[in-house]
């Protein structure tokens, strides 16, 4: 699929590693000019590097998916150095820990919805404009099983639950102005997130998790959801969970 | 964007309409297409407009043997069978009450039945692949009431189900299975109600956010998508292609 986001510049968030490296490795195989934004500066400038090293083009940007500035900043550098903005993929986010320990911690709550939720919905804030400005374009929101069920810790369910509400709502208000937006639901993905989350815990019974996707499969999706390929699908929560739900 | 090259499709229902439009961009992507479908004619005629690497094979998706003679011949034609998209639907229009069972059994043979021979027919193949994605057309109609299609959305509802239920079953042998729901897509199917009952497309135009109906075409799309490697962690789900309409008022 080389070229085929020839021209469009991508914004993906949280692209220093797992699924956010995966989807800028894949936009930019594809042909895009991308912005890999992440809160550790060095691992998104190790993924503008890959990127650059397979002959594409990549800007690394430092930003706090939380913080209104960093979020304006992030886009505003895009479109300085890149020229516009089709694509932005709000990936960012971080774990609400262990389910039943940490359910109740207030400062982990504040935290994973600063993140996850309010990092989407600012992402969504300053992406839009550029969009519109364009003419239009695609953002696909980092939502989880654990938007659509009771799994997780509360914080990280009811984040995941929000950006899927959000990405609904704007969804309904963008549609006609030719901005898509959808989210996407992982299940378990081979991430560091994940294995932080569940280092040192006792690995759970088999077939309650069904199998760990790669951050490939995920970002393949991504990739799909930005795409002409998709261009009557908006405020679709797309579940890529190996069946997890299904069954 | 995702490359089907090698790989062989049936497409039931897919002489026309969306079906037609989902055989197109499959071949475009690559794939070797068999239109399974009733009409002679106008199934010839869509496979000779795919070009060289299409056939027709004549099929009543209600007829287990009719579909097992179909994949036989997709499989003698073109060697294998990667892709099964189950497209082929009716729709009667009728308020519940006054639907004949007639009317009711025919909507649910081709619509959920079909899918359901169809599915079964292919498995075999499939499984001997130790690969597989089948594709099953279901409708709004699955989410939503219908005021004058209890049958459809009954069908349609149940295909979501199946869905699910050969996702479950079927994934340890690497067949993934998922179904698209269409919104409001202009076809020959709600063309014909449009002019029976005038309205209906200003109506879906207004309550759709993207302010417009659907046209075949934005389905293929979505079927490539997951009739290529590149949906290979995606089985069991539905996918709303629908301009927004199933997430507003």
């Amino acid at each position: 699929m080389t070229g085929f986001f020839a021209g469009k510049v991508a914004l993906v968030t949280g692209a220093g590693s797992g699924i956010g490296r995966a989807a800028a490795l894949a936009f930019a195989a594809a042909g895009a000019l991308v912005a890999a934004a992440d809160i550790a500066l060095g691992a998104a400038e190790e993924t503008a590097a890959l990127i650059t090293e397979a002959g594409g083009t990549c800007l690394a940007v430092y930003a706090d998916s939380s913080l209104n500035d960093d979020v304006a900043a992030m886009v505003a550098r895009t479109v300085t150095a890149l020229g516009r903005l089709d694509i932005a993929f709000n990936n960012a986010g971080i774990s609400g820990g262990r389910p039943g320990q940490d359910d109740f911690d207030e400062d982990r709550y504040d935290r994973v919805m600063a993140i996850n939720a309010k990092g989407v919905w600012l992402g969504m804030k300053h992406q839009i404009p550029e969009m519109l400005r364009g003419g239009g374009g695609a953002i696909v929101n980092m939502a989880s099983i654990a938007g659509l069920t009771g799994v997780g810790a509360l914080s990280y369910t009811a984040s995941k639950h929000a950006v899927i509400g959000m990405t609904k709502a704007a969804a309904v208000r963008y549609a006609g102005e030719n901005i898509r937006i959808n989210a996407i639901c992982p299940g378990a993905v081979d991430t560091p997130m994940l294995a932080r989350a569940t280092a040192g815990a006792a690995p759970p019974p088999a077939g309650t998790t069904g199998p760990l996707a790669a951050p490939a499969d995920i970002a393949a999706a991504v990739l799909f959801l930005s795409s002409g390929d998709a261009r009557f699908i908006t405020g679709h929560p797309l579940v890529v969970d190996g069946g997890i739900l299904a069954g | 964007m995702f490359s089907l090259a090698g790989r062989v499709a049936v497409v039931t229902g897919g002489n026309r309409g969306i079906g037609l439009a989902i055989a197109e961009g499959l071949a475009k992507a690559g794939a070797a297409i068999v239109i399974a479908a009733r009409d002679h004619a106008a199934g010839r005629q869509a496979a000779a407009s795919l070009g060289a690497d299409a056939a027709f094979i004549e099929t009543d998706v209600t007829n287990p043997d009719s579909c097992h003679a179909m994949v036989r011949g997709a499989e003698d034609r073109f060697g294998r069978l990667d892709i099964l998209v189950n497209n082929a639907g009716i729709m009667r229009a009728g308020r519940a009450e006054a639907t004949a069972l007639a009317d009711w059994q025919a909507v649910l043979d081709i619509n959920l039945t079909g899918a359901f021979l169809c599915a079964q027919a292919a498995y075999p193949a499939m499984r001997r692949q130790k690969a597989g994605k089948i594709i099953n057309i279901s409708s709004l109609a699955a989410i939503f009431g219908t005021a004058v299609g209890a049958a459809y959305a009954s069908s349609k509802g149940g295909m979501v189900q199946l869905t699910r239920s050969l996702a479950v079953s079927w994934g340890s042998d690497n067949i993934q299975v998922n179904a698209i729901l269409p919104g409001y897509i202009e076809s020959d199917l709600t063309r014909r109600a449009e002019a029976e009952r005038p309205g209906a497309f200003d109506a879906k135009r207004a309550r759709t956010p993207a302010c417009r109906i659907g046209q075949p075409q934005d389905i293929a799309g979505a079927a490539i998508f997951l009739a290529s490697d590149a949906s290979s962690f995606i089985t069991g789900a539905s996918l709303t292609v629908d301009g927004g309409y199933a997430i507003q008022l």
